[in-house]
């Protein structure tokens, strides 16, 4: 693990602030284990990628701007998922190119914007965690996340350190839930058809548990197994990681 | 070809009701290509490297793609043929038309061409008097049905062998009806055996072009049935149909790019046929055409040179983005309604028949990369289809309620205070409302969403209202 504090701001997205706060518990809790400071912006709300994917590009250029204002000044930004730490990682800086101030602002923040597991291992030399989770469980690979930020081993290498825990890998962890953002409501047929195939392909695993790095993944998947009646426990990696898994799993019901 | 690619939505769903069709799409990226292409990615450690060479290769011709068109041509000339440049799909049609006038030509073999398709040839050439006679086997068997293909380079990959078998019967009249077509050897030879003497008896043959090379004014093209070798050196007349972008300088590199070529479209090491035609027939040669053409076609690509799409100028036509594609692997290449299908499609289509036509195609995708990760020639196919939606939202071409909704949203998003007491009261009435259940079955305003999957409840507060009350007490105490 890396000695020094560092003072992280946590980008909480949208989704784990209206849906799963857990999630956003668990990240501070992990952060603050690899030797964080960690501190939650007021200032933020989405990282705007409704906007951006939909083509409306100035209204994705003002939330940009407005997240670079709240997450200056801090030694790192994280974020629960890979989708959200890639559109500013990735997407900020190529949104400015006709704007070199704002351009080179998007790049600076690009730089110390990281996805919260693999800030644990990569940047925190986080080999392991302390918790216990008596589970056979199953990994989702985020698109994003895994093929924006390469995120892939991080989460196997950590969640092989939580006792009690089997990991049993997917026939075809990279490939889409079919959760897409506006796709999923725009083209709801396909989009179940590509979730039906992820659900299959976690019931043939046999594990009781899935996996993912990725909030909007994880409502998709929870949701599509539920529908289907598969008694299957869905929950963000973060969860497992940090121990806290005495909330009900997304989408159960509450005992 | 009349372009169905609006109806999108409504394509898809008769795709996803196919049963055929989704036998089809299982067997190919359970079986097929998909887990052929890794294996023989995995043999080549230089794979990413070689990626990185094509895109070079390709954006080099590009950029100065004037100079190698006149070295192209220039040599082909010299070789005894002759080069015709068309504007629009009607202008290639025409010269295709007059060359095979010209031949006194009655019937015509082809060899697989996406060109052919774009510019309609087929259904031109019919009504102009002119059997086209199709001799890829998978273009063959489309043409009986009179359908257009759903891949590019398995045209016919929507169809089981049943499908065929029942295609031949009907259309083979000298078929023997007790003769077995199970196995894809005999569905083979039944139409081995029907394109034999068609070979032999065509006054002209086209063929599309996987490359053409300025330094020599070769064309080249790879196939694994041989029926390509036949097209361009039985006929007395060879007409070679190719798009602007397949030029490459070199031989070299055209070597380079048919190493991608083949691992990234079936998984081979190498296509089974590579064949370079340069000019007619020589003094001394023992066979090949007497006359040589090739018709150029741009078709609204010189537009694309320089600008955002110009990207998509560099694709090889190796079908890797559709065979990695979750939603071609859910509805099938007709669903995209017009000649390209998949990820290549939905951004090169609404280049060739505009945004309006084919606004649908580049919002058909989640974005999830991995058309991208595996494009030979290292496409950056998502970063374009967001430009795609950034002209049609510009455009105002997306239905109201959703640009309504989303600007609505945008609005709320650049209002912190505003957002965060929004979303505190939302995750309360919405956990509230979920109830013990943990989940909905319906919700009125996100019935998209609930139609097919439950909504799983939130679970009752909004993470800042929570980390507020936190700071709030460990301030106190
Ligand atoms: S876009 Fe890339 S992957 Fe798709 S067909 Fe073209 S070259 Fe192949």
């Amino acid at each position: 693990m890396v000695e020094g504090r560092a003072r992280v701001a946590l980008f909480v997205t949208c989704l784990v602030d209206l849906f799963r706060p857990t999630v956003g518990f668990a990240a501070v809790k992990l952060l603050e284990q690899a030797g964080c400071t960690v501190e939650v912006p007021r200032a933020q709300t989405c990282c705007g990628q409704p906007a951006y994917n939909s083509g409306d590009r100035a209204d994705a250029k003002t939330i940009a701007v407005q997240v670079m204002d709240a997450f200056s000044g801090y030694d790192y930004v994280v974020a629960p998922s890979g989708s959200c730490a890639g559109m500013i990682r990735l997407h900020y800086p190529k949104m400015f190119v006709d704007d070199p101030t704002s351009r080179a602002r998007a790049e600076e923040l690009a730089a110390r914007t990281w996805e919260l597991v693999s800030f644990l291992v990569d940047v925190r030399k986080m080999g392991e965690v302390a918790a216990q989770w008596r589970r056979v469980a199953t990994y989702h690979d985020a698109c994003s996340g895994l093929r924006e930020l390469g995120v892939r081993d991080q989460p196997r290498r950590l969640l092989a350190s939580v006792e009690g825990l089997e990991l049993r890998e997917l026939l075809n962890p990279e490939v889409c839930c079919g959760f897409g953002g506006t796709f999923c409501v725009k083209y709801p047929e396909i989009s179940d058809k590509m979730v039906s195939e992820k659900a299959d392909d976690i019931a043939a695993t046999g594990a009781d548990a899935v996996l993912a790095g990725d909030l909007g993944c994880l409502l998709n998947i929870a949701g599509k197994l539920s529908r289907q009646g598969r008694q299957v426990e869905v929950r963000h990696v973060a969860e497992v990681l940090a121990g806290m898994t005495s909330a009900p799993p997304i989408g159960a019901p509450r005992s | 070809m009349q372009a169905t690619s609006r109806n999108f939505a409504a394509n898809s769903r008769v795709g996803l009701a196919n049963e055929n069709l989704q036998q089809a799409l299982d067997i190919m990226t359970q079986r097929g290509f998909p887990l052929r292409r890794r294996e023989v990615v995995a043999r080549l450690p230089e794979f990413e490297a070689l990626r990185e060479r094509g895109r070079e290769i390709k954006d080099h011709t590009l950029a100065h793609l004037d100079f190698y068109l006149e070295l192209y041509e220039e040599n082909v000339v010299a070789a005894g043929g002759e080069v015709h440049w068309a504007r629009t799909p009607e202008e290639a049609c025409q010269v295709v038309l007059e060359i095979c006038r010209a031949a006194g030509a009655r019937t015509v073999t082809k060899g697989k061409s996406m060109i052919a398709e774009e510019i309609g040839l087929n259904d031109f050439l019919e009504k102009s008097g002119i059997a086209p006679i199709e001799t890829d086997l998978g273009e063959y068997i489309i043409q009986l049905r009179h359908e257009p293909p759903s891949h590019l380079i398995a045209p016919a990959m929507h169809l089981v062998k049943e499908q065929v078998a029942d295609t031949f019967r009907a259309a083979h009249r000298t078929l023997d009806p007790r003769r077995p077509l199970i196995e894809a050897r005999e569905l083979c030879d039944e139409a081995r055996a029907l394109l034999r003497p068609q070979f032999l008896a065509a006054d002209v043959g086209i063929t599309g072009a996987n490359f053409l090379v300025a330094e020599t004014g070769s064309s080249i093209i790879v196939t694994n049935e041989g029926n390509g070798d036949l097209t361009q050196t039985l006929p007395r007349v060879h007409i070679v149909l190719a798009s602007l972008e397949k030029l490459v300088p070199t031989f070299e590199d055209a070597a380079t790019l048919l190493r991608l070529l083949a691992r990234s479209a079936t998984g081979q090491e190498f296509s089974s046929y590579m064949t370079a035609s340069t000019g007619p027939r020589r003094p001394g040669d023992l066979d090949g055409p007497e006359a040589y053409h090739v018709i150029l076609l741009d078709n609204g690509r010189s537009q694309m040179l320089g600008g955002e799409f110009a990207d998509m100028l560099r694709c090889i036509r190796c079908g890797a983005c559709m065979n990695h594609c979750p939603v071609y692997a859910a509805v099938g290449g007709h669903a995209y309604g017009w000649v390209y299908p998949g990820p290549m499609g939905a951004v090169l289509t609404p280049s060739l028949i505009g945004i309006k036509e084919a606004a649908s195609l580049p919002n058909a995708s989640t974005l999830c990369g991995r058309c991208e990760s595996v494009c030979p020639v290292k496409i950056p196919l998502p970063k374009m289809l967001r430009h795609w939606r950034e002209r049609e939202f510009a455009q105002k071409l997306a239905p109201r309620v959703w640009r309504n909704g989303l600007s609505l949203w945008a609005w709320v998003a650049q209002r912190p205070a505003l957002y965060h007491a929004l979303a505190g009261i939302v995750s309360r009435v919405l956990g509230w409302a979920g109830g013990p259940r943990g989940r909905f079955r319906s919700l009125p305003f996100a019935a998209g969403w609930t139609g097919v999957r439950d909504m799983p409840a939130p679970e009752g507060r909004s993470f800042h209202s929570l980390w507020a009350e936190r700071a709030k007490t460990a301030g106190r105490g």
